[in-house]
């Protein structure tokens, strides 16, 4: 029964998977090894699609793989079955959260993460940049963003559509 | 309170503007539910991705579920998740079905070509924003370029960072004057 696996599979990538959306890449290349889903090959192409389609990276590729193992009914298995492990941490450990608030171990933990969370971030910031800000037009396009962000404070999704524009614009 | 409809049709919008992993969805999330809708604080969001970085998951899916849990429990969890999920299932299959038309795409890729570099922005800006609350005192700038170094030069895991982090938490004489 390719659901029982499929639920199977992806609930164990979803528990183990620690750190969010890429780290799940080893287990998806281990599953292209066991099952006859889909190939490695096939695999690299749904990585590369998943980043640039609207969601989660993460959840992306574990739509495109159930799919690909078992079309709509599978990318639905996969998908829910990934998330639901860490639905049911988040729930324990939002419960313990609200009960510790005032805990001082715990906000002086959190405290002291927060500017590591900031690093983690900004990191990601460089990891897309060190491939997509090659050649002048783009770092003025980077800076011309960063100017408009900081003097108006619109939502990200107006840069996001307003940059998609600008793409296109700049090749045609 | 908001209702279960709202936050499954707010996550809905916050994950089709999402291109790329959880930390793109960050600038995303401090825009509706912090300042837009004041369902969170900044603090409350950073916290979300701290402990997403060391737990089972999507961080995306994760701070979904934390904010929709604190909204409204565990159907609000629900319908947060359900909600940030959704559009990865329709454009998904959508594009699975239509493999190589949707990637051969010239304005496709020159859309995402744009689509990145306001990430990038995204990003900057938003950790500009979040720096004066979460990095108040030296032990925060401390902590803030170890993490860098580890990162940059070292190739350090993000989980080692995180629990790194965790522990200087404890140390006693690098709290800040303000205890």
């Amino acid at each position: 029964m390719i659901y029982l696996l499929l639920f199977w599979e992806f609930f164990q990538i979803g528990l183990f998977a620690v750190g969010g959306g890429l780290v799940t890449v080893p287990f998806l290349f281990d599953l292209s090894e066991k099952y006859t889903w889909f190939t490695s090959q096939e695999l690299t192409d749904m990585i590369a699609i998943s980043q640039s389609t609207p969601g989660p990276v993460g959840i992306n590729m574990a739509t495109f793989a159930g799919f690909k193992a078992a079309g709509i009914l599978g990318s639905l298995v996969a998908t829910l079955s990934e998330v639901l492990p860490s639905m049911i941490v988040v729930y324990f450990i939002a419960e313990m959260l609200s009960k510790w608030r005032e805990n001082k171990y715990v906000t002086q933990t959190l405290e002291a993460i927060r500017p590591a969370v900031l690093a983690l971030i900004l990191f990601a910031g460089w990891d897309i940049a060190k491939e997509t800000i090659t050649g002048y037009e783009n770092t003025a396009v980077l800076f011309i963003l960063l100017t408009a962000m900081r003097l108006y404070k619109t939502s990200a999704i107006f840069y996001i559509i307003i940059s998609a524009i600008i793409g296109i614009a700049l090749k045609i | 309170m908001t209702g279960l409809w709202k936050l499954y049709a707010l996550f809905f919008k916050m994950g089709i503007f999402t291109f790329g992993g959880g930390y793109a969805m960050l600038p995303i999330l401090k825009g509706e539910a912090v300042e837009k809708q004041k369902w969170i604080t900044e603090e409350e969001l950073l916290n979300y991705y701290s402990i997403g970085q060391c737990t089972p998951g999507i961080i995306a899916v994760n701070a979904a579920s934390f904010i929709g849990y604190k909204l409204r429990g565990i159907s609000g969890l629900i319908a947060a998740t359900l909600g940030v999920i959704s559009p990865s299932l329709t454009v998904i299959i959508m594009v699975a079905a239509l493999l190589g038309q949707y990637m051969d795409n010239q304005y496709v890729q020159w859309a995402f070509g744009g689509i990145r570099i306001s990430v990038i922005a995204l990003i900057i800006s938003t950790v500009i924003d979040m720096w004066k609350k979460n990095i108040k005192d030296v032990r925060g700038y401390i902590i803030f370029a170890v993490a860098a170094i580890l990162l940059w030069y070292f190739n350090m895991s993000a989980v080692t960072i995180v629990i790194i982090a965790a522990a200087c938490g404890f140390i006693p004489d690098l709290r800040s004057k303000k205890q």
